[in-house]
């Protein structure tokens, strides 16, 4: 079986490992446009701040392609995509043939076409040379304006504060991380970054780039305030890279549409990771997903169907886990429900900025937020993702040790003797 | 592959796999004495004991077969040998994002308390090659290390 994969972050890596745990002698061969061995796209802010030495920047040890028999074509784009003739165009003009393609292309940064976007000095935030890029500019003081307050963004920012920076984040919506995070949680957020010296401009949105000879010196905002700065770093949000798709008999919406076994509408042509569109089972209707351990889960399923294997990947659902300086949170699935099938459990402390909450549908946890109080909240997640019915026990949810202790007898030995409990009746 | 599983009914509560596993991981690992009184940052046990009288058990780590820890990791410090089916996190690459934390179905990750900020887990004592220290030392016998099948 001739393999093909486009990509070479978690999805097209767990493409691999997903392929080689059936198929031991198939030809593999990866093409990624970026000249690195697989590296890990979320630890780039980690890089900027310092904490992470190039070295340590590799998703895989040096050897991985080695190990798993991998042709890796680095630093070599693909133009384009035959589905007729099952065929990649390189940027070259060389043509290579597959029997099964993987689409692994990932997402691209999102720049309105404001004007004053190809000055010196206008960054963006997704790619390990974007910050090798960024990082050569800066020096203590630089003034600097980050366009929106996601993940990305506040990433962005915390590493460019410790880098010495002065940082001002223009977001459009009325609080930070507003995908992940309620205005209770976001507000908690918000202040420990202003003690750090962050300034917020909510609800507002940056109309134009202010330039002077070729180079950025200041934004002006949609009501009017001009902010003054050096370097601006746009980090609005993702949006898939399906251009290899576009023009082809692939299926695209907003991202590449799939099923549940990662397959696209032609047959042989398979999707993964932040440029797919699969089920998110929470929202019921299908969703880009751009998380990390979604597109290894993808991944991974796209390359064990693609050999011949059957697994079905059912869906998933937003989660993260992020942090900025000491304060971490994690938080999964709907946060912020906006219609009355819902129930929401709350606990706050806003003097040690925890603030807890868990959203309930039809007796299942269907969406929680845990800030500064993270310790063994995947049972949260472990319980949302097996859809249990939590009524029995939700009085104990928000509690500081809610744990195995609180489920029923039967269910949490089912659970901590998997594999050797012997069933009393058949 | 052999794992630690509690039998509830004997836990006594007394907490001692605890004591054990933070010493056996500690820079002290034969000296409980100086494990906790020489170590800057008191030891993080791997092992956790669930508690509220008259329940309690330990519980830790459970390697599961398709161990989300490991898909979920961004950094891919947090691994499945695939031979001894362990699940070891890499320290010297890991970067205390708490994904694990978040993808943990049984709790079992710990943020470490001895400031180097890495995710802290079981590695059911592979390096020592015999007996879990938790197992050993329990003193009800409320532990147990295998992969056979158990009545109830």
């Amino acid at each position: 079986m001739d393999y093909v994969i486009v990509g070479n972050s978690a999805a097209g890596i767990g493409a691999v490992e997903g392929i080689r745990s059936l198929d031991k002698a198939g030809r593999i061969t990866l093409f990624s446009d970026e000249p690195y061995h697989t590296y890990s796209r979320p630890l780039i802010s980690y890089y900027l701040f310092g904490k992470v030495t190039e070295d340590k920047m590799y998703y895989r040890p040096p050897d991985f392609y080695e190990r798993l028999d991998v042709t890796a074509r680095l630093g070599t784009r693909v133009n384009s995509l035959s589905t007729a003739e099952k065929e990649l165009v390189l940027e070259s003009g060389e043509k290579v043939g597959f029997e099964r393609l993987l689409l692994a292309t990932g997402g691209k940064p999102i720049v309105p076409p404001m004007p004053g976007r190809d000055l010196e000095g206008v960054f963006t935030f997704l790619k390990w040379d974007d910050v090798k890029a960024l990082e050569k500019t800066l020096y203590p003081g630089v003034r600097t304006v980050v366009i929106g307050a996601g993940l990305i963004g506040l990433k962005a920012t915390e590493a460019l504060c410790h880098r010495g920076a002065e940082v001002a984040v223009v977001e459009l919506a009325n609080r930070v991380l507003s995908a992940i995070l309620d205005e209770g949680a976001a507000g908690l957020v918000q202040e420990s970054l202003a003690e750090r010296g962050v300034r917020f401009f909510l609800e507002n949105t940056v109309a134009e780039i202010l330039g002077a000879d070729g180079r950025v010196k200041g934004v002006r905002l949609q009501d009017g305030t001009e902010l003054p700065c050096e370097r601006l770093v746009i980090a609005i949000g993702v949006s898939p890279n399906t251009s290899l798709a576009q023009g082809t008999e692939v299926a695209v919406n907003r991202g590449i549409l799939v099923d549940e076994f990662l397959a696209t509408n032609v047959a042989g042509i398979f999707a993964a990771g932040d440029v797919a569109e699969g089920y998110d089972f929470l929202f019921r209707q299908r969703r880009v997903l751009p998380i990390l351990p979604n597109a290894y889960k993808q991944g991974f399923s796209a390359g064990v169907n693609m050999a011949g294997g059957t697994e079905s990947h059912r869906g998933g659902f937003a989660m993260n886990s992020i942090g900025f300086f000491d304060l971490p949170m994690i938080t999964a699935g709907i946060v912020k429900p906006e219609s009355s099938e819902f129930r929401e459990l709350i606990h706050t402390d806003a003097a040690k900025r925890v603030y807890k909450k868990i959203v309930l549908r039809e007796g299942k946890i269907v969406g929680f937020i845990a800030l500064n109080a993270i310790d063994r909240a995947g049972i949260l997640t472990g319980l949302m993702e097996k859809e249990i019915d939590v009524t029995p026990f939700q009085e104990h949810l928000l509690r500081e040790n809610f744990g195995y202790l609180h489920f029923p007898k039967e269910y949490r030995q089912q659970e901590l003797w998997k594999g050797v409990l012997k069933r009393e009746r058949a | 592959m052999k794992r630690v599983y509690a039998r509830e009914e004997f836990c006594a509560g007394c907490k001692l796999c605890e004591v054990h596993c933070a010493v056996a991981h500690s820079e002290y690992p034969d000296d409980i004495i100086k494990a906790f009184l020489k170590q800057k940052v008191k030891p993080t046990p791997r092992v956790l004991v669930e508690e509220n009288q008259p329940i309690s058990f330990a519980l830790q780590c459970r390697h599961c077969d398709d161990a989300p820890c490991t898909k979920a990791c961004i950094s891919g410090a947090m691994q499945k040998d695939p031979l001894t089916g362990v699940v070891i996190n890499d320290e010297s690459r890991c970067v205390g994002c708490w994904t694990c934390i978040l993808v943990c179905p049984f709790g079992a990750v710990q943020r470490d308390a001895g400031g180097h900020k890495v995710a802290s887990k079981c590695d059911l004592c592979s390096t020592n090659g015999g007996l879990p220290v938790c197992v050993q030392n329990c003193p009800n016998d409320a532990l147990v290390f295998t992969d056979e099948l158990w009545g109830r």
